[in-house]
C-alpha cells in the first residue's frame, strides 16, 4: 500500500506542480494556457471550503451502477470507490491505471481468462460496516444483470463473464449465491472468471460498476437517492434534477486510500444551470467546475481567446474523441473502395475544422485513434496539401470506381448539433467540387442511433452513404475505442455504432486476437494495424480530433485535465482557495 | 352557481381526458404509425449499444410491449387508483394521483411536479403582479390621452415588448444586471429559505416576463378603454357630476376589464403549467425546465404529467375567470 502511495505521489511530482494562489483572486494570474494538461495547477494541501460544480443538463444517474458518462465515472469516485481507477495526473499521464479499492492491479491467470483482485482491509461504508468482496460482487451483478431497471450503464461484465447467460440477476434470483463466475473465496478476494481471455480487464474494473454496494441497502432504481458511500464524501442531500450536496465521510480512512485527500468540506452540484451562467460563475469564482466538462459556450470562447489574461486560465485539450464521417459500405456505390477513396481525397478537412469552430474545437485528424488514446500511431493514408483536399486525386478514384461524373448520395447529421450540421455542409461543398452531390438528412440526436443512423435497414433503404459521427472510448485503449465502431460483430439492428457496417475478416480477427494477447505492446501494434487497415479500406473519414476549451477557475486547487476523463478535470482532489 | 360549477367541472374532466389521449397519441401512436417499433422506443431509455435482451427487459418493465390503448388505460388508472412499479429488489406503490414514473430515470412524476410547482408559481405570481399593474395602468393612461407623448411612448414600448422574444430580453437582462453589474443572483432560493434572496433571484425573470405580457395588457386595456370611454353610460356618469377618477376607474375600467380578465386567466393557467423559456434562460428549477428535460429525453410520462397539469391550470383559471365575470360585470349571470 505504501508503495502505491509513493508511486502515486511520485507521479504527481513527475507531473510537475504549480502553487495555489494565496488570495484566490480571479484576474490575470492564470497558470498559463493548457497548464493543467501538463502539471498540477494550484497544488495545495489546504483543507476547507466548498467546491461547487454546475451542469447545464442532468446526469443519467448518480448511481455508480447506472451511469455511462465519463464525467460521472470521474465524479462518482468521490463517493464510490472502484477496484482500480486512473491516476489523478495531467494529460496522458492520467491514462495510467492505479489501485483504488483493490490493493493492486489484477492478477491474471488462465491465459487472461481469470482475474483476481485483493481488496484493501479496513475500508468502510459511511455506516461503519466494512467493505468486503461480496459487496463488489453484488455491485457488478446489480449493474449488469438487472437491465430492466438499471439500464443506463454498460454491461461489459455480462458480455465477458462465464455463464452470464444463465444468471438472472440479483433482483430475480433471490438466492444470495449470485453468479458463479464471480468468486469471493474470502472477505478480501474477488475473482472474475471470463468466457474468453480479455487483456483490458483492468480497464473494465475502473468502471464505477465495481464500486461496492451493500445488498441490504440496495433499493434498485431508488438507490440513487440514498447511495451508501465508500469514498471520501457522502451525500448530505439529493434533490432530483436540481442539486446534490456531498459532505466529508467520517468513516473514510486516509490509511486505506492513497489517492483521495478530502480537501474541501463540502461539494455541491447544481443542475440545469444555463451554460452562459455556468461560464460567468466560473469566471466569477462562484462555480469551481463545469461538471460535464464539455467546454465553454461559443460566446465565452471568443471572450476567453481574445484576452491573454483569461486565456491563461484555459485548457484546450483533446476530449478522447474523433469526429468523423462514416462511409456506409452497404450503400452503392460505396461498396466499391475506390468511391470511398474518392471521398477521402475530396474532403477539405480544414473547411470542416473551421465549420466546427476552428482549431480550438479540434485538430485535423488522419487516423481513427485519437492521439490521447493508448495505441495511437500517427500516419496519413490520404495526404493532401494543407489537408484541404485534392480534387484531382478524388476524380482519379471516381474514374477507377466507374463513376467519372460523380454520383448522388445522402449524408446524415444530428439536427440539434449545429457543429455537426455545419461540418456536414462543409463536406457537401467539398464533394460538389468533384461531382458528388450529397444531400443532408437531419435527425434528432435522441433517436439518431435507435431510429435512424444506427439502424442499418433504415440507412440502406434511405440511401444514406455518409453518416456524421463523434465517438469516444469507454476506456482509453485501442480496443476500447475501435471495437464498437469497426468490429463486424458489433453491427446491430438498432443502436448500431459500426455505422460503416464494416465487416472485414482481417480487422475482426486482429481485434478479437489482440484483446486476448497479454503483451501490451503487441496489442497496441495490432490496434495501429487495425487503424491502418481501416484507412486502407477507407470506411471512415477522420475529420478532427475533438478538443474542448475548459475554463480553469483560479480558485480551484489541484487541477489536472486528464486524458482518462476526456480532458475533464480530475474530481478526486479538487479543492478551493475560497473559504 | 353551484350547478354551474359542477357542470363546468365535469366538462373540465372530459377535456383533461381528451388532452391526455391526444398527448398519448402524439407520443405513442404517431411514431408507431410512422414505423417506430416498441424496440426502438425502449432502446432510447438504455445506455449505449443495447443488446436485444436489454431492449426486451426494458420494454417489458416499462410496459411498452403492451398495446397503446392498454398503456393509456394503465396511465389513467394510475391517476385515479395508484399503481405499483418495479424498483428492482422491491416494488413501490405510486400513490394517487400517480402520473406514472419517468422512463429515463424511473422517478415518480407527481412528486416532481409538486416539488417544482412553487418555483413556477413564484415566477408566475410575481410577474403577473408586475404586468397587471404596469400594463393596465399604461393602457388606461394611454386611452385617456390618446395621441399624447405618453401614449406613443407607452405603445412603442409595448410593441417592442411583444416583439422581443424572452430568450433575447432574458439573456440581455442577465448579461447586464447579473453578469456585469452583479446586482441580481443567479441561483434560485426558495421563499421559505430566504425571502429576500428569493425576490432577488426572481426579479429579473419577473421583469422579463412582465415586459412581454404587460405589452399585451397595455394594448388590450387601451383599446378596451377607448371603446368604453366613448359609451353612453360614461357620458351619463360624467353628466351626473361624478368625479373623473370615479368615472374612469369604477365605470370605464370595470367595463373594459372583462376581456383582460379572460386573457389573464388563460395566461396564468399557461404559466403555471411551466414557463419553459423563462425557466431555461434563468435556470429556474420549475415545471417548464422539467418539461424541457423530458422532451429532450423523449420521456413520455413527465411530458404527459406536465401537459395534464398545464391543461388543469388553464381549465381551472378559466372557471375562476367565468365566476369572476359576474363580479366584474353585473350584467353577467351564471346559469
Amino acid at each position: 500500500m505504501a508503495v502505491v502511495a509513493a508511486i502515486s505521489s511520485a507521479g504527481m511530482l513527475l507531473a510537475g506542480c504549480s502553487k495555489a494562489d494565496d488570495n484566490g483572486d480571479n484576474g490575470g494570474n492564470g497558470a498559463g494556457a493548457n497548464a493543467a494538461t501538463k502539471e498540477v495547477v494550484n497544488a495545495s494541501t489546504e483543507k476547507g471550503g466548498t467546491v461547487t460544480y454546475a451542469m447545464s443538463d442532468v446526469p443519467d444517474s448518480f448511481d455508480p451502477g447506472n451511469t455511462y458518462y465519463a464525467y460521472m465515472y470521474n465524479f462518482s469516485r468521490l463517493y464510490a470507490r472502484p477496484l482500480l481507477t486512473f491516476q489523478p495526473a495531467p494529460g496522458e499521464k492520467g491514462n495510467e491505471i492505479v489501485p483504488d479499492l483493490a490493493e493492486s492491479k489484477g492478477q491474471s491467470s488462465d491465459g487472461g481468462k481469470t482475474w483476481t483482485y485483493k481488496i484493501r482491509k479496513g475500508v468502510k461504508f459511511e455506516d461503519g460496516t466494512e467493505v468486503t468482496s461480496a459487496d463488489v460482487k453484488y455491485a457488478v451483478e446489480r449493474s449488469n444483470f438487472a437491465r430492466d431497471v438499471l439500464s443506463l450503464g454498460p454491461n461489459y461484465f455480462a458480455q465477458f463473464l462465464d455463464g452470464a447467460d444463465k444468471y438472472k440477476g440479483p433482483y430475480k434470483d433471490k438466492s444470495t449465491k449470485g453468479i458463479s463466475s464471480i468468486q469471493t473465496p474470502d472477505k478480501y478476494t474477488i475473482t472474475f472468471k471470463l468466457s474468453q481471455p480479455f487483456a483490458d480487464f483492468d480497464y473494465l474494473v475502473t468502471a464505477p460498476q465495481t464500486a461496492p454496494v451493500p445488498r441490504a441497502k440496495d433499493t434498485g432504481v431508488d438507490y440513487t437517492k440514498k447511495i451508501v458511500s465508500s469514498g471520501s464524501y457522502k451525500f448530505e442531500s439529493y434533490q432530483e434534477g436540481k442539486s446534490v450536496t456531498l459532505v466529508r465521510n467520517p468513516e473514510w480512512d486516509p490509511k486505506t486510500d492513497p489517492l483521495r485527500k478530502q480537501y474541501p468540506d463540502k461539494i455541491v452540484v447544481n443542475l440545469k444551470v444555463n451554460q452562459a451562467t455556468i461560464d460567468k460563475d466560473l469566471m466569477a469564482g462562484t462555480t469551481t467546475v463545469d461538471l460535464a466538462g464539455r467546454g465553454v459556450d461559443t460566446q465565452t470562447q471568443a471572450q476567453l481567446l481574445n484576452s491573454e489574461d483569461q486565456k491563461a486560465n484555459t485548457d484546450n485539450t483533446y476530449g478522447g474523441r474523433l469526429v468523423y464521417a462514416a462511409i456506409n459500405t452497404k450503400v452503392k456505390p460505396f461498396d466499391n473502395v475506390e468511391c470511398r477513396k474518392a471521398v477521402q481525397y475530396a474532403i477539405d478537412k480544414v473547411a470542416v475544422q473551421t465549420a466546427q469552430g476552428g482549431p480550438v474545437r479540434g485538430d485535423v485528424a488522419t487516423t481513427v485513434l485519437p492521439p490521447d488514446v493508448i495505441g495511437y500511431q500517427k500516419f496519413d493514408a490520404y495526404p493532401t496539401e494543407g489537408n484541404k483536399g485534392d480534387a484531382a486525386k478524388a476524380k482519379e478514384h471516381l474514374t477507377a470506381c466507374k463513376q467519372p461524373n460523380g454520383f448522388k448520395t445522402y449524408i446524415a447529421a444530428r439536427s440539434d448539433r449545429q457543429q455537426e450540421v455545419d461540418a456536414a455542409t462543409a463536406i457537401i461543398d467539398s464533394l460538389k467540387k468533384v461531382g458528388i452531390t450529397a444531400e443532408m438528412k437531419q435527425y434528432p440526436s435522441g433517436k439518431y442511433f435507435t431510429d435512424y443512423a444506427g439502424v442499418p435497414t433504415f440507412t440502406e433503404k434511405q440511401g444514406i452513404g455518409i453518416i456524421m459521427m463523434q465517438w469516444g472510448a469507454d476506456w482509453p485503449t485501442g480496443y476500447g475505442f475501435l471495437n464498437q465502431i469497426l468490429n463486424g460483430k458489433a453491427i446491430s439492428q438498432s443502436g448500431n455504432t459500426n455505422l460503416s457496417q464494416f465487416n472485414n475478416a482481417e480487422v475482426n480477427k486482429l481485434l478479437d486476437e489482440a484483446i486476448q494477447n497479454q503483451d501490451e505492446s503487441a496489442r497496441n501494434a495490432a490496434y495501429a494495424e487495425v487503424d491502418k487497415k481501416t484507412m486502407d479500406e477507407a470506411v471512415i473519414v477522420p475529420l478532427t480530433y475533438f478538443k474542448v476549451l475548459l475554463y480553469r477557475s483560479p480558485n480551484a486547487t489541484n487541477v489536472v485535465s486528464s486524458a482518462a476523463w476526456s480532458g475533464q478535470y480530475d474530481a478526486l482532489n479538487l479543492g478551493t482557495t475560497k473559504k | 352557481m353551484i350547478s354551474y360549477i359542477i357542470r363546468r367541472t365535469i366538462a373540465a374532466v372530459i377535456l383533461l381526458l381528451v388532452v391526455t389521449a391526444v398527448t398519448f397519441g402524439i407520443f405513442f401512436l404517431l411514431p408507431r404509425l410512422a414505423g417506430q417499433t416498441p424496440d426502438q422506443l425502449a432502446a432510447q431509455y438504455i445506455g449505449k449499444n443495447p443488446s436485444p435482451e436489454d431492449i426486451a427487459a426494458v420494454k417489458a418493465n416499462l410496459g411498452l410491449d403492451k398495446a397503446v390503448y392498454e398503456q393509456y388505460w394503465d396511465f389513467i388508472k394510475g391517476i385515479v387508483s395508484g399503481a405499483t412499479y418495479n424498483l428492482g429488489p422491491t416494488t413501490a406503490k405510486c400513490e394517487v394521483p400517480c402520473f406514472g414514473y419517468s422512463f429515463k430515470n424511473h422517478t415518480e412524476v407527481w412528486p416532481q411536479l409538486v416539488d417544482r410547482l412553487p418555483v413556477t408559481a413564484s415566477l408566475a405570481a410575481g410577474a403577473a403582479v408586475l404586468w397587471l399593474l404596469s400594463g393596465v395602468a399604461a393602457g388606461v393612461i394611454s386611452a385617456l390621452k390618446p395621441g399624447s407623448v405618453f401614449d406613443r411612448t407607452a405603445m412603442g414600448v409595448a410593441l417592442a415588448g411583444v416583439s422581443l422574444p424572452m430568450f433575447f430580453t432574458g439573456q440581455l437582462a442577465l448579461l447586464v444586471f447579473s453578469y456585469q453589474l452583479d446586482i441580481f443572483g443567479r441561483t434560485y432560493v426558495p421563499f421559505t429559505e430566504n425571502p429576500s434572496q428569493w425576490a432577488n433571484t426572481l426579479f429579473l425573470p419577473w421583469c422579463s416576463l412582465a415586459l412581454l405580457y404587460s405589452a399585451i395588457y397595455a394594448r388590450l386595456t387601451r383599446s378596451g378603454m377607448l371603446e368604453t370611454m366613448s359609451e353612453d353610460f360614461i357620458r351619463t356618469a360624467r353628466a351626473k357630476g361624478l368625479k373623473e377618477r370615479k368615472v374612469v376607474l369604477k365605470h370605464g375600467l370595470r367595463a373594459a376589464l372583462t376581456p383582460i380578465v379572460t386573457v389573464f386567466g388563460m395566461d396564468i393557467g399557461l404559466l403555471l403549467g411551466g414557463a419553459v423559456i423563462t425557466e431555461s434562460v434563468f435556470s429556474l428549477p420549475g415545471i417548464g425546465q422539467y418539461a424541457v428535460q423530458a422532451i429532450t429525453d423523449n420521456d413520455l410520462p413527465p411530458i404527459l404529467g406536465v401537459t395534464l397539469l398545464a391543461a388543469f391550470f388553464v381549465v381551472l383559471c378559466n372557471l375562476v375567470v367565468d365566476v369572476l365575470y359576474a363580479t366584474v360585470d353585473p350584467r353577467v349571470r351564471l346559469s
